[in-house]
């Protein structure tokens, strides 16, 4: 019998295997920030251990970091940060620090390296890792005494989840993007509807996805339950990598284009379970809840909990449209928004930048606006097309790259009440600030709702 | 990591579903370096509501904490773990788990416990009719006592000796390092380094 793509990149992986036990698997790249090391780093140190493999280990700050120049003005948040720098100095890694050309959101700077390529095991104090399985590799989050088990071993010990295929069938309608197909998804399997499983995005609809739009995709599995998502490597993988800093060359190149064009499932290869979405019937979507999976098409409404059979599901949607502040049957297109957020590891490359100035390029926002680069490379590459210009005629703010007012570590939150429609992946009950309320929306719903104040898609637009 | 074996406690009935680690500690409670004093954080948002069930004068020296199903979704922080610990949570019980929480919770030692939806039910309905109520987790039996009921559930041996027995992922990891050697000297060639 054929395998998975999964099952393929598990296995080349393994390191030993045992009757009983987890396969200790083998990790091609650990990625580091500021927020779950520290205490690993603690934890080498108490028990007089190295890092193994500091040459494949990387780090930079990005979920503390102001987005306006200058130093941090919170001690705690500094302290951190200093900290990651201590370390990264003491064990020899790799780091990114604030104002340096490379730093930026983790899963950002990994595939603008060419350090995250096809077949690769990755993995990163973070849950939304699973944004590198886009290049076909297993990418996922890891707590932090996972974080100190790679430091230590570059190794971790883990059973091969279960395989999910999620077929997409059909072509995206013009105007519909990779983010409001992950939230479609999300919405259509709820956020456990992934647990236990690496997921397989497949199908003509993403295949057509550029690498950007395969990032977002792959970036919200978690939101799903699912710690790992990946899309098998073809041609727009290879010429996304190709010539990037990390990325092999010559006949290096060669070889090992050959092998990753191994890297797909084979045709009589089994998943444990497969899911259908028709792209074709897909409209610009939009979150109404406070999980991910509480999502529905823009020119819908507001749903009434009445609507749900399940007596979990009917309290958690009362519970989340009293948080939200809202009333079953309003129109999504009516919701009035106040902050709009366009950034984070999710929508924060430079595709989603050019597709939200070219909505803002001639008009203006009536809300406050953030445009937060998901790193300094994305914000020069934007800056040498002149984006920050049109974002800066539009009233919008153009700041410096990191984590931001996704989970609003750094100054960038939202206060009580405030209502925001964000590019981000997590629509928590003050996941952007303590009250804070969430949509999240592609980048250009976002644009467009800034241009409005309210929930708006693009084409409703004068 | 301390062993687990049985836990005899009282518990506390979360109703909620999708409790995801941004609740169970939000994020501004993340900038610490060390890996204690997080029980202050522990529903920090939710706690401010007077109503909330752990305020509940009741409910206090609760060691089992009694949950709506997808406990410990989104953010990998294994601090959500650290924080139910040192608030005094031994357990968690609930139908689903986000994965990388339940993860982190047994390199960690809390026991999360998957039993289905109507017996959580059944066991926060106890705690709510008694909140002196005790409840019995063995993991030795793989089982959950409340008086005369019963019910087993699963866990993996490999996990469940490795938490019974307290036993350091990393040091049972380092045996094998003579294993993780010979791989490495066959990865391919072109695989990136950060260097």
């Amino acid at each position: 019998m054929g395998r998975t793509l999964a099952e393929k990149v598990w296995e080349q992986h393994v390191v030993r295997r045992a009757d009983g036990e987890p396969d200790l698997l083998y990790i091609d790249l650990h990625l580091i920030h500021e927020v779950t090391s520290p205490q690993a780093f603690d934890g080498l140190r108490m028990a007089g251990r190295t890092v193994r493999r500091p040459d494949l280990t990387i780090a930079t700050e990005d979920h503390n970091v102001p987005t306006v120049l200058g130093p941090i003005s919170d001690p705690v948040s500094r302290t951190q940060v200093e900290t990651l720098r201590k370390n990264a100095a003491e064990f020899g890694i790799r780091l990114h620090p604030m104002g340096d050309a490379g730093q930026g959101v983790v899963h950002i700077i990994g595939p603008q390296f060419g350090l995250t390529q096809p077949g690769m095991t990755i993995v990163c104090g973070d849950s939304h890792t699973s944004t590198h399985g886009a290049f076909g590799g297993i990418a996922f989050g890891i707590g932090t005494s996972e974080v100190e088990h790679v430091l230590a071993t570059q190794t971790l010990p883990a059973y091969r989840p279960k395989t999910m295929a999620i077929e997409v069938t059909g072509e995206l309608p013009v105007g519909v993007t990779a983010k409001d197909l992950i939230l479609a998804i999300i919405a259509k399997i709820g956020t456990s509807g992934g647990q236990g499983y690496i997921v397989e995005y497949r199908g003509e609809a993403v295949r057509k996805l550029s690498m950007e739009g395969r990032m977002t995709v792959c970036n919200m599995s978690i939101e799903a339950g699912a710690r790992a998502g990946m899309i098998a490597p073809d041609e727009t993988t290879f010429a996304y990598l190709k010539g990037r800093p990390h990325a092999p060359a010559d006949e290096a190149w060669d070889a090992a284009v050959e092998y990753w064009k191994s890297l797909r499932t084979d045709d009589d290869a089994v998943f444990d379970k497969v899911v259908e979405i028709d792209a074709s019937t897909l409209t610009p979507f939009v979150t109404w809840g406070t999980n991910p999976g509480q999502g529905a098409p823009l020119g819908s409404a507001v749903p009434s909990p009445e609507e749900f059979d399940d007596p979990i599901e009917r309290s958690a949607a009362e519970r989340a449209l009293e948080y939200m502040g809202l009333t079953a049957g309003t129109p999504l297109c009516e919701v009035p928004v106040d902050t709009v957020f366009v950034g984070s590891c999710t929508n924060g490359r430079l595709e989603d930048l050019r597709a939200a100035a070219d909505i803002l390029r001639g008009r203006t926002v009536v809300t406050r606006t953030l445009i937060v680069p998901g790193s300094m490379l994305v914000k020069k590459a934007a800056e040498e097309e002149g984006l920050d210009q049109v974002f800066k005629d539009a009233g919008a703010e153009w700041r410096e790259a990191g984590c931001s007012m996704c989970l609003g570590m750094n100054p960038d939150t939202l206060k009580p009440g405030e209502r925001s429609a964000s590019t981000s992946n997590r629509n928590f009950e003050g996941r952007q600030g303590k009250g804070g309320r969430t949509h999240l929306v592609s980048p250009q719903v976002a644009a467009a709702t800034a241009v409005t104040g309210k929930l708006t898609a693009p084409a409703d637009l004068a | 990591m301390e062993a687990f074996t049985t836990h005899t406690g009282r518990a506390v009935p979360l109703r909620r579903s999708n409790v995801d680690t941004d609740q169970i500690i939000p994020a501004v409670w993340l900038k610490q370096v060390s890996r204690t004093g997080f029980e202050n954080g522990l529903f920090a948002a939710w706690r401010e509501d007077p109503s909330f069930i752990l305020n509940n004068p009741a409910y206090q020296g609760a060691s089992i904490l009694l949950s709506g199903p997808d406990f410990g979704t989104g953010s990998s922080r294994e601090h959500a773990v650290w924080a139910l610990q040192q608030y005094g949570f031994r357990v968690v019980i609930a139908a689903r788990f986000g994965d990388i929480f339940r993860n982190n919770s047994t390199k960690m030692g809390l026991l999360p416990v998957i039993l289905p939806s109507e017996v959580v039910e059944r066991l926060q309905a106890a705690a709510e009719a008694d909140p002196t109520v005790e409840i019995t987790v063995d993991l030795a039996e793989r089982e959950v006592r409340l008086g005369s009921e019963s019910w087993s559930f699963e866990i993996d041996d490999y996990t469940r000796w490795r938490l019974m027995e307290g036993l350091d992922d990393i040091g049972l990891t380092l045996r094998h390092a003579d294993d993780v050697a010979v791989y490495e000297n066959g990865r391919q060639p072109w695989l990136p380094t950060t260097v």
